[in-house]
């Protein structure tokens, strides 16, 4: 079973969710927790893994003999993020620009064009008492995050209950973490803003055919706008937890929702339960 | 010698295009034949990288000199590198560009003077 926890809105409390989740169930089940948001990951704060392994994540980015090359301009008019430009008898190339697609190298008619590697970031695990443990982490300065998010999500292991705590928004670094997976938390707010968001999030979730639930976190009882919303749209909403002021100051502190409040571990689990029964599978 | 100025409409009293990379069109004034061409800039629709397209429509079009307002780091970068001069504080109509180009108004620029992404969104009409 994997689950994502996003949310379209920053701030909403997915990486309290995610965490407390993971927490909560690991007696139940096998847990892995997967930081899938590699620019900012921080899961580990709250979950204090000892890492055992670490490694690099490259990609694949155009290398130009010039020798061969007869300044045709090929590549560069084939290149959708314009990371090449052919000038005569030179070739730039914009590496934070590419996505590694591969097209600029099958169309050159010369073969002038060469994969070579880069780093874009890392893969660190281990163990957080008990829980499997994986995060992301992009290099600073590469723009470039999916195939990192891939590589993160390419150490999930099977039979295991998967969590991804994923970055906000909902671009293509959502988009990759989310896409695949079994059933999405959507963590919202009672603002306009986190209803906006929400909006977007849950319009993602539908293109790739994940299937859903709302969380309202921090709410203050008055969740109309929300609640009307999960009903026109028919999605589940899955549960509410109350705003605390306790929870703001411990969260500050590096302390786990499940550390702050015991008492709704029972909730907790019950909310996995219910996302496993909607889920995919 | 070719000279573009980014513009925001296609006719020479058409107002300068402040931004290079996102500018709607290009009036192109071929000096040996005194003769003003307009271009939709393709680079105008680019998901990312608008500069360093528009950049290389103007290579592939053998421009020489380019009045503007602002350029950003990836499209100074593929200036600098084809041997475009680049002129920047380009202002009023295209028509008045180019006679503040003759006189020696404008400045020649070899660094960016905006950021990237600055054209995207803002300025739009």
């Amino acid at each position: 079973m994997f689950i994502a926890v996003a949310s379209g809105k920053g701030g909403t409390g997915k990486t309290t969710i995610a965490t407390s989740l993971a927490l909560a169930i690991k007696e139940k089940y096998k847990v892995q927790y997967i930081d899938c948001d590699v620019e900012e990951p921080n899961g580990h704060i709250f979950l204090k893994p000892e890492f055992t392994y670490k490694e690099s994540v490259t990609v694949q980015i155009p290398q130009i003999n010039l020798s061969r090359c007869i300044f045709c301009g090929r590549c560069a008019e084939i290149c959708a993020f314009h990371a090449l430009v052919v000038l005569p008898g030179n070739v730039l190339s914009f590496v934070e620009l590419c996505h590694s697609c591969g097209g600029c190298m099958h169309f050159c008619p010369e073969k002038a064009i060469s994969p070579a590697e880069q780093e874009i970031g890392w893969i660190e695990g281990g163990l957080a008492d008990g829980i499997e443990f994986i995060q992301g982490r992009l290099k600073i300065g590469v723009a470039v995050s999916p195939p990192l998010i891939q590589a993160v999500k390419n150490k999930r292991l099977s039979g295991a209950a998967v969590i991804a705590d994923v970055s906000p928004g909902t671009s293509c670094p959502v988009i990759k973490a989310v896409e695949g997976a079994d059933f999405c938390i959507l963590v919202t707010e009672s603002t306009p803003f986190g209803l906006h968001d929400l909006e977007l999030a849950f319009g993602m979730i539908q293109k790739l055919k994940v299937p859903g639930g709302v969380v309202i976190n921090r709410s203050d009882g008055k969740d109309e706008d929300a609640e009307r919303f999960c009903k026109e749209k028919g999605i589940p909403l899955l549960m509410k937890f109350p705003f605390s002021r306790d929870i703001a100051v411990n969260y500050a502190k590096g302390l786990p929702l499940l550390a702050i409040k015991p008492q709704w571990k029972e909730k907790l689990i019950a909310l996995w339960e219910k996302c496993e029964r909607m889920g995919r599978n | 010698m070719k000279i573009a100025i980014s513009a925001e409409g296609n006719n020479i009293e058409a107002r300068v295009d402040a931004r290079f990379g996102r500018c709607e069109y290009f009036a192109i004034m071929s000096e040996d034949k005194e003769q003003w061409e307009f271009i939709s800039n393709p680079g105008v629709s680019a998901g990312g990288g608008a500069g360093i397209h528009t950049a290389q429509e103007l290579v592939n079009r053998k421009v020489e000199c380019v009045l503007t307002g602002r350029v950003g780091p990836n499209a100074m970068a593929v200036l600098q590198a084809a041997g475009i001069k680049v002129y920047t504080g380009a202002s009023g109509t295209v028509r008045e560009a180019f006679e503040q180009y003759k006189n020696g108004l404008l400045t020649l620029s070899t660094t960016a003077n905006a950021s990237p992404h600055e054209g995207t969104g803002k300025g739009r009409k």
